[in-house]
This record gives C-alpha cells, structure tokens and sequence, in this order.
C-alpha cells in the first residue's frame, strides 16, 4: 500500500493536497502523523514520524536538530576558559556536570592537578545537579501521564537546590560554575548546614513521590512492561547511565572507572531487572537517594585549601599579585590575552553526568582555542533506539517513554 | 587488556591493516587503515579477550589546519568499550580529501547509524554502506560541512523546507512487513 503514496503529494504532512491524497486511498490502514517537533510533551524541539494503525505505532522515524546551534564549531573559535559557558547549554538541567566534564578533560590535557577542597566541591555540587536531573526527569514524566501533583512535590525541592546554587555562583540554570585548574569561587559560610537541611527535604520530595505512584494502578499500568527494551539492544546503542542501568546493566563510571574518590564513598549503584518505562523512572528515585548518601559523606570529608590550582599556565593570579607586583600582572595579562595552551594532543575523558557518559574528545594544536572538541552526549544514544522502542505501542506509551529516556535538546542537537 | 597488549593482538591478527600506535594520555590510539575497519572492529567486538561490546563514540576530525600535518586531511577515531571487560579501545583511521570513503560499522552497532550520520553530516566522510547516509544535525538543505576548517564560522544559511521523512518511513514500514 505504501508504494502507492506519492512522497511528494503527501508532504509536508500539514498541506491539505497530501491529505487528500490519503482519503483517496481505497486500502488505507495507515495514518502518519508527526508527533511534535513542537509539542508540550516532547520535552524539547524532537521530532517523531509516526505511522500509525489505528493508535498503535507501526513504524517510527524521528528526525533531531532543531536545537543544534553549532556548539563544537563555537568551541574551536574560542579559548579553552570561554567554551566553560557554551557547556552549560548543554545538558542545561545538570550545567555543573558539563562545567565538570569539560574541565575535566582540560585538566588532564594540561596535567593539572585540582585543588582536594575543589574536587569535593565539584563532587558535592555534581551529585546536587543529579539529584535536580532526576526530578525534573521523574516530575516531568509523571505529569506526562497525567499525575500532576508529583510535578510540585519534586520541582519544590529543586527550587530549593537551585536556591543554593544561585547563592554558590550566582546564576540558576547555566552556572559556569568551574574554572580549567578548580572553581569560580568558595562555598558560602553556610553552605554545608543549608545543603544537609536540604538534602531532608529531597528524601521527604522523594518519598512524597513515590507513596504517590508506587500502588497507583493508573502508574503502574501506564509503565509496567511498557517499551522494554533489552540488555543487549541498550548495550549496541550504546546506552549508559540510568536508562541503561534500568535494563539490568550494573555499570557506573562512579565505579567502573572512579576519579574524584568516588572510590572512597560508600554508596550503591540501583539496578532495573526488565528494562521498562517503570524502571527507568524508578531507578531515578533510587539514584536519588544515593546522591544523598554521597553528598553527606563529601561533607564530612571536605578539606579546608585554595579552590583552584596556583600553576600559572592556567589559573590566574590573587588580585594582590595581579595589582601589586609586575610578575602578577604579566601572569594576568599572559593568561587573558594568551589564553590556556595545552601541549599538542588529543584526549578522550568522560564523566558519569545525570543521562550517562558524558565525554569529550578534546584535540590541542597548542593554540589557546581547542582544535577540535567532539562532545558524546548521553541522550544522543538515547534517542536513537527512541523509533524502535516504540513501535508496537500506542501513542501514549510513545509519549511516557520519552520522558522517561530523558531527552534534554541541548545535548542532543549541541 | 592493557591497551598495549591489545595493540600486539591487533598486529598479530591484522598485519597489513595496522600502521602504528600513539599514546593518548594513557589511552594507545591505534592508527589502521580505513579499509579494514568493519573486520576489525567485528573482530573486537566478538572475540572473547576483547568484547568491545559497546561503541561510544565516532569522533571526526579536519586536520587540514593542524600544525605539521602530514597525513591525509580527514581523521576518524572509534571509541570503543567492553563492559563485561572495563576496558576501552581507541581506533583511528584518515581518509583524503578527495576520498574520504571509510566502510560503514552500522550493522555491527546499532548507535553507529547515526554516529556515522553526523560524522558525514558535519565533516563530509562517507561511510559506504550505510543504508541511509544523510544529515542528522544540519538542515537537510544545508550546503557545506560545517566543522571542515575552510567552512567560516559566520556563514550563515536561511533554509526552510520541511524535511518528510519518508525516505525513512518507507524503509521503516517495508522492514516492518507492511507492503
């Protein structure tokens, strides 16, 4: 029946020819509609092609890049410091772990060693980023399937993590809140007492939540075995983070490949046994909660020290020096004007963000800009088994599923 | 596997395919030739020492203005990593500019469809035999590959069609056994 469909007559499916030219067909069993580019559970600018029998999918193709504005190409026009901003607008949900990521790299390009005060701060901060990731996921994602309220009780404990982060660095979503070498500034006075009244208030959000959906027969028939996808299908797409764990995948890079003394905290990683929309927003909860367990031993461990590197390649002289003597000056200078330069090289370096690895593969020509910086992003993997997934399901399902793999378009589309 | 072991493996089992290796900061990149990519990527991924049973990522690169380049314009790595073995391979291949042709890996991985995509999308290497090589991220009416250095970075290009999508679809509902 398809090979009677003029391609040319038929779309763009919002002219009325190619309609008609469906209504004339004798055998017609399929409709195809475009679920978004821009629709309010999209979560973002995606777009999926459906062809559909009756209200279930058939067949899926989706279509990316409504939101891609040139990130790596931004990259290789400015200086190592000025791409911190850019990776903000990545996942902009968890900015920090991009921050982190970047500078990451950079920082072993540069073999420069961060601060321990810095590293505990990047980690306390990034489980705080994950913990606001899995709520907005989760929140969003119920409310896609129709339970409003646990939008409210997950987004006022994330306005709460956001409110620290606004006193930390001064910005709500897009933080730059690293520098290449340590951090933009010190934690406040009482940013540990506010972080540990906070952390309460997450776990009663959290526990709020899920007395909400976890005996909901409306939840559990909405997710339960619904767009499963298999181990092995997850692990050729390249899947990672909790999606992946929630296919039964105990994989972690916290764990598997352990920096900034994940290694020394005590946490577990949850694992999903089917692989289904309800396990992959229940892993979220579970992940929640060891982000808390992580941030409380981090500040108990956290040392008193600089929160940025003194090596004078990267990090820029106390003001002091920059105003009081002739050598802290021409570090300043040398560094605004100069830029950071790392040696020739290329380098592939990936952190655990919220979606899964995050990695950047960074190559140097010596200059102050990257050559060429090729971000991975977690979600990209994501997407791409989105039109396999699912097909077989209804609409709805569609629409649970996606809030559920957690697509975030800066990252996708970059 | 230590990524050097990996690295005599490889020599041993290609001879002809393996060119060199340079370490990337822990991790030995290992430079072969693009021909022999699919064999030995599914050698990687199937024997039972190595289980690279996931692909990260396909990162392209323009080296055209790369200081002291010598080798051909257009370099691709393949960022592999084995979870049941925790460890991780590097694979890099460069292809000409007047033949930027590398054999595709997108029956081995399925996220290889679209790494291979993008790669073609924003540097212009075409992987023969990928069933469906076209844009992912620009505009399907873009002209040019934006991440090659001679591509300014101001250009600018105002495109408006909508894309159908049924070149896609058709394959999708024939795969699917609606006729």
């Amino acid at each position: 029946m398809i090979n009677n469909f003029d391609t040319k007559t038929l779309l763009p499916v919002r002219s009325s020819q190619g309609l008609d030219s469906l209504k004339h067909q004798e055998k017609k069993d399929l409709v195809l509609v475009n679920l978004g580019p821009s629709h309010p559970a999209s979560h973002g600018t995606l777009r999926a092609f459906l062809a559909l029998d009756g209200e279930t999918i058939a067949a899926a193709v989706t279509e990316i890049g409504y939101l891609h504005r040139g990130f790596e190409k931004d990259c290789e026009a400015h200086t190592f410091q000025q791409c911190i901003p850019y990776t903000d607008r990545l996942n902009y949900v968890s900015a920090i772990m991009n921050n982190v990521g970047f500078c990451k790299a950079v920082e072993r390009m540069l073999r420069v060693e961060v601060p321990e005060r810095a590293i505990y701060i990047r980690v306390i901060t990034n489980e705080l980023n994950r913990i606001i990731d899995h709520l907005v996921c989760a929140g969003a994602n119920l409310v896609d399937i129709g339970a409003l309220t646990n939008f409210w009780y997950s987004f006022n404990v994330r306005e709460k993590v956001y409110n620290i982060l606004e006193k930390l660095c001064g910005a709500r979503l897009t933080s730059s809140y690293t520098r290449i070498g340590g951090l933009s500034r010190d934690v406040y006075p009482e940013f540990a007492a506010e972080v540990k009244a906070v952390l309460k208030e997450i776990q009663l959000g959290v526990n709020d939540v899920q007395k909400l959906v976890s005996n909901n027969r409306i939840f559990l028939d909405r997710t339960k075995d619904i767009c499963v996808i298999s181990k092995e299908r997850a692990i050729s797409y390249g899947w990672t983070g909790p999606t992946l764990r929630a296919c039964g995948v105990e994989y972690d890079l916290r764990k598997s490949d352990p920096y900034y003394h994940y290694e020394d905290f005590k946490f577990d990683i949850p694992v999903g046994s089917v692989g289904d929309t309800y396990d992959r927003i229940f892993i979220r909860f579970y992940e929640i909660e060891e982000s808390i367990h992580i941030i409380e031993q981090a500040l108990g461990k956290m040392p008193k020290g600089p929160i940025i590197t003194d090596d004078k390649r990267v990090a820029l002289p106390p003001k002091q020096q920059t105003y009081g003597n002739i050598e802290g000056l021409m570090n300043h200078f040398k560094i605004i004007m100069h830029g950071i330069c790392p040696e020739p090289g290329e380098i592939y370096d990936f952190t655990e963000a919220a979606n899964g690895e995050l990695g950047f593969y960074i190559v140097a020509d010596g200059g102050k800009n990257p050559y060429r910086v090729k971000c991975r992003p977690p979600c990209f993997m994501n997407f791409a088994a989105f039109g396999e997934m699912i097909e077989g399901t209804m609409v709805a399902d569609a629409v649970a599923t996606l809030g559920s793999i957690n697509i975030i378009a800066g990252e996708l589309d970059r | 596997m230590e990524s050097a072991i990996l690295f005599e493996k490889l020599k041993e089992k290609f001879p002809q395919a393996i060119k060199g290796s340079t370490d990337r900061f822990g991790q030995l990149e290992i430079q072969l030739e693009a021909k022999a990519i699919p064999d030995v990527v599914q050698f990687l991924r199937d024997d039972s020492e190595c289980e690279f049973n996931m692909l990260i990522d396909i990162v392209s690169v323009d080296y055209s203005a790369y200081p002291d380049w010598k080798e051909d314009r257009f370099g691709v790595v393949y960022l592999l990593k084995s979870l049941t073995l925790g460890h991780r391979a590097q694979l890099k291949v460069t292809v000409s500019e007047s033949n930027p042709e590398i054999p595709t890996i997108s029956h081995l991985y399925a996220n290889a469809n679209w790494l291979e995509r993008e790669a073609f999308d924003q540097i212009g290497i075409r992987f023969e035999g990928h069933p469906n090589l076209k844009r992912i991220l620009n505009h399907h009416e873009f002209v040019g590959h934006p991440l090659r250095k001679d591509y300014p970075i101001t250009r600018r290009q105002a495109l408006s069609a909508n894309e159908s999508l049924m070149d896609e679809m058709i394959v999708r509902l024939k795969e699917k056994g609606w006729e």
